[in-house]
């Protein structure tokens, strides 16, 4: 690696004056799981930083906390461990559970930080698509104040996020899933852990009865983006929660895609994947949500 | 770039080390306190093979940068002996031969004992997702497990 300064802010507002001042040859430092790897290589999608700024003593950025009445408050700083280890995490918003306990080995979930991974902002995040399905909303402190802004807008392209070189994420908050909502979340890989998502899925269906009151479908590393599968959404909507429903809006989420051919599968593959995946985590989710209420 | 001084509390002992911010706590750990026992094997984080307990966590110590150490205690492969007896982990690789060229292992070490810490009686599936992050390319594994659960039942009858 090429030296660079190292400040250790101690609160949000000293490291987003310490951003500012830098006036963009500054980069915050989470977990390191990826910036430090990306500094290593020289591959980083913005100029090598001279200033490090590293949010590792903000104790601000690392509560999680859980009320019946406002949801969920991850703060940024908040790793992979504490976050898929919560027992309000694992209980209510399961499917982050499970995103958050893929990343990685434990050596990684050790470090690595859940805003760490959506300013990443890489396509294939595991906790995207959970994230998508929760409706989080990601809560942005910069020199004017804070911001709020629906995760799905926070994403912009591969590497690339809403967030000003002098803004900080700061928290994601999730409102509350309503009343008999059963979530899901999945990644397909060659390896278990270890891996990065050749395709990962999330739904989110809230039932009563039979009858599908609201769905959420988000994709994984099949679009620059993470993204909401609407046309998947929209073809649950209303409707009887049985295969057939199922099969058709898998379907669909297929048409909400628009994958690559990489090194890790072709295309084609991954449009199978979405198909497959989405009815089998429709139906998990399902069995989730008539259990839940 | 002048050197800045961080504290830490390595293997139980505080040290002050004089170190460059872009250098790695492997790297301040292996040439400024000159304990070799970890490894680096790829510098990414992806073998496990430069694995250290961090605040009683496991971490990758390739990725972690020497200031974000300062303060916090570290144990390494060279910690876990006390008064020169091998930690039951360090005995089992050695009773089970659990272990070829041998790079991979004080990482591996570091990491079973840390899993066994947090469950001493896991299965053969807890030990490999345990073990996921520390890959090995000379044994094929089976050897590694069974020294992992021949630790962690030696560590449950008191040793």
């Amino acid at each position: 690696m090429r030296t660079f300064e190292y400040k250790a802010p101690e609160t949000i507002d000293e490291a987003v004056s310490l951003l500012k001042e830098a006036g963009g040859s500054a980069r915050p430092l989470a977990g390191g799981t990826d910036l430090v790897v990306q500094l290593k290589e020289r591959a980083t999608r913005f100029p090598y930083p001279a200033t490090i700024v590293s949010l590792d003593r903000v104790s601000e950025l690392r509560g999680i906390d859980f009320s019946e009445t406002d949801g969920l408050r991850l703060g940024a700083g908040a790793t992979m461990t504490d976050v898929a280890g919560h027992p309000a995490v694992r209980e209510r918003y399961a499917a982050l559970a499970q995103g958050a306990g893929v990343v990685g080995s434990l050596q990684t979930m050790n470090m690595a930080t859940i805003g760490g991974n959506v300013c990443n902002a890489a396509p294939s995040a595991d906790t995207a698509p959970p994230l998508l399905v929760y409706e989080a909303e990601a809560v942005i402190v910069g020199p004017n104040g804070r911001r709020t802004l629906p995760i799905a807008e926070f994403f912009r392209g591969p590497g690339e996020t809403a967030l000003a070189s002098d803004e900080l994420l700061a928290e994601l908050r999730l409102p509350l899933p309503p009343s008999g909502t059963g979530a899901a979340f999945q990644r397909n890989t060659p390896r278990k852990q270890m891996d990065i998502a050749v395709v990962g899925v999330a739904v989110a269906l809230t039932l009563s009865g039979d009858t599908i009151e609201r769905a959420r479908v988000a994709l994984g590393a099949v679009a620059p983006t993470p993204l909401r599968a609407t046309a998947a959404e929209a073809a649950l909507q209303g409707q009887t929660a049985n295969e057939e429903t199922f099969a058709k809006a898998a379907a669909a989420a297929v048409q909400d895609s628009s994958p690559i051919s990489d090194l890790r599968a072709s295309a084609e593959f991954r449009r199978h994947l979405v198909k497959v995946m989405t009815a089998r985590l429709l139906a998990e989710a399902a069995n989730r949500a008539k259990g839940s209420s | 770039m002048p050197k800045q001084l961080i504290t830490l509390t390595i293997n139980g002992r505080e040290r002050e080390v004089a170190i460059e911010p872009h250098w790695t706590l492997l790297e301040t750990v292996r040439e400024a306190l000159d304990l070799t026992g970890s490894k680096e094997g790829c510098g990414t984080g992806d073998c496990g093979a430069c694995t250290m307990s961090v605040d009683g966590r496991i971490v990758t110590s390739c990725l972690m940068l020497a200031p974000q150490a300062n303060g916090r205690q570290v144990t390494t492969i060279e910690g876990l002996q006390s008064n020169g007896s091998l930690d039951p982990v360090q005995q089992a690789f050695i009773d089970t031969g659990g272990l070829q060229c041998g790079f991979c292992i004080p990482g591996m070490i570091v990491a079973a004992r840390n899993l066994i810490d947090d469950n001493p009686n896991p299965t053969i599936d807890q030990i490999r997702e345990g073990l996921a992050g520390n890959l090995c390319r000379c044994t094929g594994y089976a050897k590694i497990y069974e020294a992992v659960e021949l630790a962690a039942e030696r560590i449950r009858g008191g040793a």
